[in-house]
């Protein structure tokens, strides 16, 4: 029988073990590893949202958003910046080596509130990671939404993530896909510029409007301010938090962000709870 | 032949000016069409106009010396750019060239500095148009060369 290997619940501070599948270069430091969980637990169960504590045995922990389809219970995707020595680490393994999986961890992004609205998606850089699988979700259940827009700012061209897949959603006549880029180089047909600049276009019923965002938190600050000036209401937009997680359940307080834990009440917040607190520096 | 002045009062950039300035406007205005690849302009050129684009794409480069261009920004429809034509020497700060092909409405910058002479309110009414586009994409570049998107170590 086919067991749930979804631990946060049950055991939340026992990783186990996931045999990598697949390792992905996405961009020149971004990859995706693809791994299955061993024994009779085969089944990963997540809400596109959440994120997982993953585990290199002998180097350490960190903590990873899931980027994969959520309907694929039978794999476990995520896609990963090599910057520390944990990432580094995971960036070197190869098809057949084992990790630690703990999770899945946090609140998701909001779909009973998006439902019989529009969704506007907006990306910054790895950002998109965490939003593919809320793309995932709300393309699977396409007829329960309205206009779906998905936004996606990146340094260059090189650096856009997913690369085929936002062509393929591109060709979708129920989707408007539009990506910038910081820079370019001569041949780049498509838009150089700040990813704030392709909200106007994304946007025609600011009241039945809901938007998602993940990027850096800079970023954020300024696509809030552009989504506020289209009329969107702070209580319709949505975001996702980064701090330096480590327990994953609220205990430790390495990711207390003011009055909350970004791993246990977050990381989506509704913009209007952190409003008072996000930007702040002290924070 | 058909005037020019229904097109800029359905402009973004021009709207709700008052509709005794188009009068003025279409004076100094012209249709223009660049093909794609079609250079606008170039860098140290004289900056004798700016553009409304009604369709179609434009992209903004600079060229780092013994480096490839690079391109800056793009502008697209119901945009404007250009305002080298307001500040002296009027020498173009970058290059342009059609990414797609281009319709845009060209407004020469001579002439519309002579009307901007004689009525200031009309120049006032401008400067704080183009104010507000300048500071945008200040902001906008500001943004562009914190390098947000680069790995946080």
């Amino acid at each position: 029988m086919q067991g749930n290997a979804s631990t946060a619940t049950t055991q939340p501070m026992i990783p186990l073990p996931h045999r990598i599948l697949k390792v992905r270069r996405e961009t020149g430091d971004v990859f995706s590893i693809e791994t299955q969980p061993e024994g009779d637990e085969s089944d990963f169960h997540f809400v596109p949202g959440q994120f997982n504590m993953v585990y290199v045995f002998g180097v350490g922990e960190v903590p990873l958003s899931i980027s994969g389809d959520p309907a694929r219970t039978h794999t476990l995707t995520h896609t990963i910046r090599s910057v520390g020595w944990v990432t580094q680490a995971l960036k070197k393994m190869k098809k057949g080596d084992r990790i630690g999986v703990r999770g899945p961890f946090g609140t998701p992004w909001p779909f009973q509130e998006a439902a019989g609205n529009d969704v506007v998606i907006v990306a910054g850089g790895v950002g998109l990671a965490p939003l593919r699988p809320v793309i995932y979700k709300l393309l699977a259940e396409r007829e329960q939404y309205g206009n779906i827009s998905i936004l996606y700012g990146a340094r260059n061209p090189d650096d856009l993530l997913y690369g085929k897949e936002l062509e393929k959603w591109r060709g979708r006549f129920d989707l408007h896909v539009d990506a910038t880029v910081d820079s370019a180089k001569r041949g780049w047909m498509g838009n150089v510029g700040v990813v704030t600049q392709l909200i106007p276009k994304a946007i025609s019923d600011p009241d039945n409007t809901l938007a998602m965002i993940c990027g850096p938190e800079i970023m954020m600050r300024f696509t809030v301010n552009e989504l506020q000036k289209q009329g969107i209401e702070n209580s319709n937009i949505y975001l996702t938090m980064e701090r330096n997680m480590k327990c994953a359940i609220g205990f430790c307080g390495h990711c207390q962000f003011g009055p909350e834990f970004i791993c246990k009440d977050g990381p989506v917040f509704s913009y209007e709870r952190v409003r008072n607190i996000f930007g702040k520096r002290e924070i | 032949m058909k005037s020019l002045q229904p097109i800029l009062e359905e402009h973004p950039f021009f709207k709700e000016l008052e509709p005794k300035y188009f009068e003025l406007l279409v004076g100094c205005a012209s249709n223009v069409r660049f093909e794609a690849g079609e250079i606008l302009f170039h860098e140290g050129d004289q900056a004798d106009r700016f553009f409304l684009v009604r369709q179609g794409k434009v992209a903004l480069e600079m060229a780092p010396p013994n480096k490839e261009p690079m391109i800056i920004d793009t502008v697209e429809e119901g945009l404007v750019f250009g305002w080298s034509w307001m500040v002296p020497p009027y020498q173009w700060h970058f290059d342009a060239h059609a990414l797609t092909l281009v319709r845009a409405i060209a407004i020469d910058g001579k002439c519309l500095r002579k009307k901007c002479e004689e009525d200031h309110e009309l120049g006032y009414e401008l400067f704080k148009r183009f104010f507000s586009v300048v500071t945008e994409r200040l902001q906008h570049t500001r943004v562009q060369l914190l390098d947000v998107y680069g790995a946080q170590v």
